[in-house]
């Protein structure tokens, strides 16, 4: 294997296991942040109870987000030094900005949260929550707006061989990346919500802690039933934006070969294994892509064969991620909403049981998201500008190598320590 | 001045914070096995560090931060010309931050043993893989002419890189020796002050080694030669060793602290002055250093992020300073029967 090859492996490593942890902490830190709330405008201690319970299964999710998201700046520098060197004008700012302006909000914050309890007045330590859970989420803007750019670059010039800023507010005012944004919170909140529904609904199968469990079910529900279909409104802005602005990247997501208007969506497709069209293809919806692409059935949707090969992403990958993404998407709201109609009976409800195991799911669905986002987007590492390719360091293959492995055995182990302390504070239920 | 020159010194007072500040982390987390003689000086080790560590380590990110906004082409040419040097710090650094919270989560002492052990590895390795990356920065690394370094991690260990790395070992334990002191009471507290004192000639000599081998192996001192009133800098970092000691002699603890801090930032704007305008120089030919006039990002990107540093550089230092302020206490056994301490 190639450094090239080896360092994109390492990348989509570091950035998922970083991001195992991500999307809870956005979710979750807000959910803790109105229990405390709550408990603070109503005195009423088993809110408390629920802030340090919930709380303390975010900080074990905390801690290992925050140690793996050094990984995720450095490793432009040390494995992308040729993207770095490139468009660092805008990219390397995003970033600085991005540490300034909430990642020591969220860290500073977060100590004073775990070690306040008694020593700050009980608004001051509320406060302390949200001033995390705000800085978490303006955090994941900054970091939307550096990818953003990788997607749709704006606001440059080229100049001096590189990519450089001429208009920063064209950059923070991307499209692409504040969709990414409206699209990422919904789905963090979606699975914070599924999160404590889940734990919630273990517990409750066992008959502990009733009040608390229900009270704790019902915010969960309440954030997965509004979130999770805001997170599919959002989701089709953002398809309709990736059909204006990576034509490349919408068709390699549905497979869609032939440049055509009223473009169809058919019910059965499958890309070919070898990228070069469909080896099924059948009971096709006139109109459907184009609508779903366009909001306009007559519109035309660019096919893959008249975007050049090498410019082509890799179809399959893509296509199936992204079906994935969707199928998992529909499901949430369609749980949720059965979820609510038995909300003042919770134990009468028939998948009660199923909903400890549905945990997994909405991570699974933001995973395959950011494949499509991410596999979509190649072969380019800025969206027409700048290659995946032309990106790497050069570095030896031993090296990365050595970090590669180093790195995978090192985040296997933590992974392992995490879900097993998840588990075990989850099960041992409120103090 | 120009704002590549600001953006210069600032790269250089961002380091310089983060040495003093997560240097008395590393510090404590290096001297954990040696001090500590029961469980209960143990946590109290960890809990010293409690509030801090997370929001002392983003310093480290920023300065990461600007190097790749404010010099993209320097941080290009560092990160990947000390790609397994910086490695080995990711990981020692996930290692520690994971240990500060897993450590009481399980009752078992086989898995408070393993988490020591990571806190000190996460530890010391971060204290002495920065002084070799730093002294080896200060020397120059072999970039040719497309910034690309021709050598690996052995080369990075020369003599000079290893006495960088002592002296950063060393600063650190006598600074975290002294955070121990402030925030511990009893025998933890005297011992604590006993090895700050035990580590401060070390850290003289160390120093003295350092700046003489510096003047045979670097070109640092040219800039001082040419403008001797940079010498200043360098005094400033000799009274504040000098001001460790006398401190520590009479028990003022905060300000042996500051004066411990004030040799950090010194030894390291010491540095960073000496290597003007070079951010990362090559050993094989001056013209293929990274410098100020070749890495910097454009003036536009370096106006816009002077602005966001003027505004939220203050601010941050404001409220961890409040943070500091409120968790000053020493650790008592309340604080270590606390649900939620580590």
């Amino acid at each position: 294997m190639d450094v090239l090859m080896l360092s994109r492996l390492q990348f989509a490593a570091a950035t998922m296991f970083h991001f195992i942890f991500v999307p809870l902490t956005l979710g979750l830190s807000l959910l803790v942040a109105i229990m405390e709330t709550r408990y603070v405008s109503t005195g009423d201690k088993t809110y408390k109870r629920m802030a340090k319970f919930w709380g303390k299964l975010f900080l074990i999710n905390f801690a290992l987000g925050v140690v793996t998201g050094i990984t995720l700046e450095f490793q432009f520098g040390t494995n992308w030094s040729r993207y770095s060197a490139y468009v660092g004008d805008i990219f390397g700012s995003l970033l600085a900005i991005e540490a300034t302006v909430a990642f020591f909000l969220e860290s500073t914050f977060i100590g004073v949260w775990v070690f306040g309890w008694d020593r700050l007045s009980p608004k001051v330590h509320c406060l302390a929550i949200w001033l995390v859970a705000i800085a978490s989420n303006v955090s994941g803007l900054w970091i939307l707006l550096a990818n953003g750019f990788m997607q749709n670059p704006v606001g440059y010039v080229m100049r001096n061989g590189r990519a450089e800023l001429n208009d920063f507010i064209a950059v923070i005012t991307n499209t692409t990346g504040i969709l990414q944004f409206l699209h990422m919170i919904p789905a963090a909140l979606t699975l914070a919500g599924f999160f404590i529904m889940g734990i919630s609904a273990w517990h409750l199968l066992r008959d502990n802690e009733t009040d608390f469990f229900t009270r704790s079910f019902k915010m969960g529900l309440g954030s997965a039933l509004i979130f999770s279909v805001l997170v599919v409104l959002g989701g089709h802005i953002h398809g309709n934006n990736t059909a204006l602005q990576q034509p490349a990247k919408l068709a390699a997501m549905e497979s869609h070969w032939e440049t055509q208007t009223r473009a169809p969506m058919y019910l059965l497709q499958m890309p070919s294994l070898t990228g070069d069209g469909n080896m099924i293809q059948a009971l096709p919806v006139p109109g459907l892509l184009s609508f779903l692409a366009f909001n306009d059935v007559n519109a035309e949707v660019t096919g893959l064969n008249d975007i050049p090969e090498q410019d082509r992403p890799p179809v399959l990958l893509t296509f199936l991620s992204f079906r994935l993404m969707v199928g998992l998407g529909t499901l949430f709201p369609l749980m949720a909403g059965l979820a609510f109609l038995y909300r003042n009976r919770l134990k009468q409800f028939p998948l009660l049981k199923f909903l400890p195991w549905m945990i997994p799911l909405p991570y699974i669905a933001i995973f395959a998201g950011w494949t499509v986002t991410e596999v979509g987007r190649q072969p380019w590492i800025v969206q027409g500008l700048m290659r995946t390719a032309d990106a790497v360091s050069p570095l030896a293959t031993s090296q990365v190598v050595f970090s590669f492995v180093t790195l995978c055995l090192l985040y296997a182990l933590l992974g392992a320590v995490d879900i097993f302390l998840m588990l075990k504070y989850a099960r041992m239920g409120p103090e | 001045m120009t704002l590549e020159t600001i953006w210069f010194l600032l790269w250089g007072i961002l380091w310089s914070v983060y040495f003093v500040l997560d240097g008395f982390d590393l510090g404590m987390g290096t001297l954990l096995p040696f001090i500590a003689r029961n469980e209960t000086e143990k946590r109290t080790i960890y809990n010293a560090a409690g509030p801090f560590w997370d929001g002392n380590e983003v310093w480290l990110l920023t300065a990461g931060g600007v190097t790749f906004a404010a010099f993209p082409a320097a941080y290009a040419a560092m990160f990947s010309g000390l790609y397994t040097a910086l490695y080995l710090l990711l990981f020692a650094l996930i290692l520690r931050g994971v240990s500060f919270e897993f450590r009481s989560k399980v009752d078992s002492d086989a898995w408070r043993k393993a988490w020591d052990t990571c806190h000190f590895l996460g530890s010391f390795l971060p204290a002495l893989l920065l002084g070799v990356a730093f002294a080896n920065i200060f020397r120059g690394i072999a970039l040719d002419a497309n910034g690309v370094n021709q050598e690996g991690l052995l080369e990075l260990l020369n003599p000079y890189g290893l006495l960088g790395g002592v002296v950063f070992v060393v600063m650190f334990v006598m600074h975290g020796s002294i955070w121990l002191a402030i925030k511990s009471s009893g025998p933890l507290h005297d011992r604590a002050r006993t090895v700050a004192i035990k580590t401060w000639p070390i850290a003289v000599v160390g120093a003295v080694f350092f700046l003489v081998y510096t003047g045979l192996e670097t070109m640092l001192f040219n800039n001082y030669m040419q403008n001797p009133l940079l010498f200043l800098v360098l005094i400033g970092a000799v009274l504040g060793l000098i001001s460790v000691r006398s401190s520590l002699g009479s028990a003022k603890m905060w300000r042996a602290w500051a004066g411990s801090a004030t040799f950090i930032a010194g030894v390291t704007m010491f540095g960073v002055i000496g290597l003007f305008p070079a951010l990362l120089p090559s050993s094989l030919n001056a013209g293929w250093s990274m410098t100020i006039h070749n890495s910097a990002s454009s003036p536009l990107t370096l106006k816009i992020m002077l602005g966001v540093a003027l505004v939220m550089v203050p601010i941050v230092l404001a409220y961890q300073i409040w943070v500091y302020r409120t968790f000053s206490h020493k650790i008592t056994q309340a604080d270590l029967d606390y649900k939620e301490a580590y």
